[in-house]
């Protein structure tokens, strides 16, 4: 057994680690696709009053935590959804307040040093308690739960809500819903990344699964394995480097983002340069448009005047293998098997 | 068949007309901003809604689908009061912009997925059928070959196309469109008007805000043309050529006189013309036997 394993707490820690690290860019694709990514930011401020007043009543921190950040992110979208312009200052009002509550109530109860509120800003992943982590457990089931069956819909109200209201979705009960779920993961967060680093798990995974997913679905799949990566790599980490384990799950989020941004960016100059764009393409095409389609591999090419067209994007690669196919047969004779196509279309050869 | 079709509904609800306006007024926190529409759209039409910037088509097409309060007047969308529509996935909607996120990736089968939310409870997975109704959403609109597809990489007159799709998922029986050819290229605007020639062979009830008449020519039934917050037109292609040469000529005579296809008010008849006439989109609309 690794010398890691051997420590009960390191064995929480790592187990605190794998919820936080798959739950909280579950949610934080939401945040991302809303262009919310502060948000967790705010709502972990005012989770530290949440915190305080845990202390103060001696109580459970968790609990009053969890109470706070709700309230705060049903605020959040109560007061968006007014749409005043100064909502923005609400927000600032609230999120700092909170902080500010948090930090005189912590220090008035235990006085100035108190490694509590460190813990608590920043991290203190290897004091999880057993029973925290029950507590953590159900609340990820919860997050998973959730985010799995509403997948679509918060897709769909985060992406576009006008659309999503007008064909009778509850929008609002969504994004109040999404806002729950932030906060939520904002407390499970907060022992091991800390409230003050916890908006980095929600959104740089997803910033690096950005970078290689081509569907909305995977690019889920890829924040969970970048965020379980940062956060269960960054504890082993911290454990061997000695450092605060918090920041280090932060960096190394950071670090996989940047070497997937890297690749990607190396990857996409390669191919670019294998890659020819068709000249000025008047003509679009798709099924039914008159030009032969021929499958290959993974999409489809269209004869076009001696050239094989791919669609890629918004333009038309070539796809140079002239000589599976002869010439003339794309334009001089086109298949009029659907109504449509317009004969003007015909016209339009790209040479 | 991927849209409830008027000949398909005909059996038992051939008299409802899709959408009937008496005296309804749209606006926005209680305040109208569209006075006392009246008219009737039988299903199986289609119909552009053309007025310049402010006219209130868009507060209108807006209030069908709830985005706007309904102030007053009685309105009926499929023969069921506007309040009592729960089932909304009856109407299609293809907003005027791209709205959709670029900010995280999706593809082409995401967006149009998402169409069919609003028609099954929240519990409920997509079936086989409702995931075929999406390939056949992205046929009608000939993007089958990009299902998978990203959709902040596609054109601006393909995202479009995307959007009507999802619109088309959800089996509407009345598709209301904002400005569907705004800004898209000649090749996407070809592909579109003949998307949209389609879904009318098929007898879809549409209601076509835009700007662009021109675009659509050979497609549309009947022309409704708003002002201020009224109807100021309403008719068929060829007798708006007509209203537009009248108003034309009362133009270059300095006065206007009373064509007989305005009706509902009389008074600021002239100064309206004159004001609707000037657009650079409203151009010469091409005779169309219905």
């Amino acid at each position: 057994m690794p010398e890691i394993l051997s420590y009960d707490f390191m064995r929480l820690a790592l187990l605190a680690a794998l919820l936080v690290g798959a739950v909280a860019p579950l949610v934080g694709i939401f945040l991302v696709q809303r262009r919310l990514s502060l948000i967790g930011d705010g709502v972990g401020h005012v989770a530290l009053a949440g915190v305080a007043i845990g202390i103060l009543l001696d109580g459970q921190p968790i609990i009053t935590a969890l109470i706070a950040a709700v309230l705060a992110g049903v605020a959040v979208e109560v007061i968006r959804a007014r749409g005043r312009t100064s909502g923005d200052i609400a927000l600032a009002v609230m999120f700092y307040g909170g902080i500010a509550a948090g930090v005189v109530i912590i220090n008035r109860v235990e006085g100035g040093q108190s490694s509590n509120l460190t813990g608590y800003l920043f991290g203190a992943i290897t004091t999880t308690s057993p029973g925290d982590l029950v507590v953590f457990a159900v609340l990820s089931a919860v997050i998973v739960a959730v985010t799995v069956v509403l997948r679509q819909r918060l897709f769909l109200a985060a992406g576009d809500e006008e659309y999503a209201r007008a064909s009778g979705l509850p929008v609002m009960a969504l994004n109040i819903t999404l806002s729950v779920l932030t906060a939520v993961t904002v407390v499970v967060s907060m022992r091991v990344v800390g409230l003050l680093l916890i908006s980095a798990l929600m959104i740089v995974p997803n910033a690096a699964a950005q970078q290689v997913a081509r569907s909305f679905r995977s690019a889920t799949l890829w924040a969970v394995l970048f965020g379980v990566l940062s956060s269960v790599g960054g504890v082993v980490i911290s454990f061997y480097a000695d450092t605060a384990a918090g920041g280090t799950i932060v960096l190394l989020a950071i670090a996989l983002f940047l070497v997937v941004a890297a690749v990607g960016a190396l990857v996409a100059a390669l191919t670019a340069r294998r890659h020819r764009i068709a000249e000025r393409h008047p003509h679009e095409h798709g099924p039914g448009c008159g030009h032969e389609a021929v499958p290959h591999g993974d999409h489809v090419d269209y004869l076009h005047g001696g050239h094989r067209h791919a669609p890629h994007g918004a333009h038309y690669d070539e796809h140079a293998d002239p000589t599976t196919y002869s010439p003339t047969d794309s334009t001089t004779d086109p298949t009029t098997d659907t109504g449509t196509s317009d004969p003007a279309d015909h016209e339009q050869v790209t040479r | 068949m991927l849209v409830t079709t008027a000949a398909a509904s005909a059996g038992t609800t051939a008299s409802t007309p899709a959408v009937q306006l008496d005296h309804a007024s749209f606006g926005y926190a209680g305040r109208p901003f569209t006075e006392g529409v009246t008219l009737t759209i039988p299903k199986g039409e289609v119909v552009a809604l053309l007025g310049p910037n402010g006219s209130g088509k868009s507060t209108l097409v807006r209030g069908l689908l709830g985005l706007t309060d309904h102030v007053a007047g009685r309105v009926e969308v499929l023969g069921t009061p506007l309040a009592g529509l729960t089932d909304r996935s009856r109407i299609g909607y293809v907003p005027q912009r791209h709205t959709l996120s670029a900010s995280v990736r999706s593809t082409v089968r995401e967006v149009i997925a998402t169409g069919q939310l609003a028609g099954r409870p929240w519990w409920r997975r997509p079936t086989a059928q409702d995931r075929a109704t999406v390939v056949q959403a992205a046929e009608t609109v000939g993007l089958a070959d990009r299902l998978d597809t990203d959709v902040a990489t596609l054109s601006g007159g393909q995202q479009r196309r995307v959007l009507i799709a999802r619109a088309l998922a959800s089996r509407p029986e009345v598709l209301i469109m904002d400005e569907p050819t705004a800004g898209v290229d000649a090749a996407n605007q070809d592909v579109l008007a003949a998307v949209l020639r389609r879904l009318a062979g098929l007898g879809v009830t549409m209601l076509v805000v835009t700007h662009e008449l021109a675009a659509l020519r050979g497609i549309v039934d009947r022309i409704i043309e708003m002002d201020a917050g009224q109807v100021s037109f309403d008719g068929t292609p060829s007798q708006y050529a007509e209203h537009r040469a009248t108003v034309s000529r009362a133009a270059d005579a300095g006065h206007g006189d009373h064509h007989p296809y305005d009706h509902g008010y009389d008074q600021h008849d002239d100064d309206s013309g004159l004001l609707s006439g000037a657009g650079p989109m409203d151009g010469p609309v091409e005779e169309v036997t219905p």
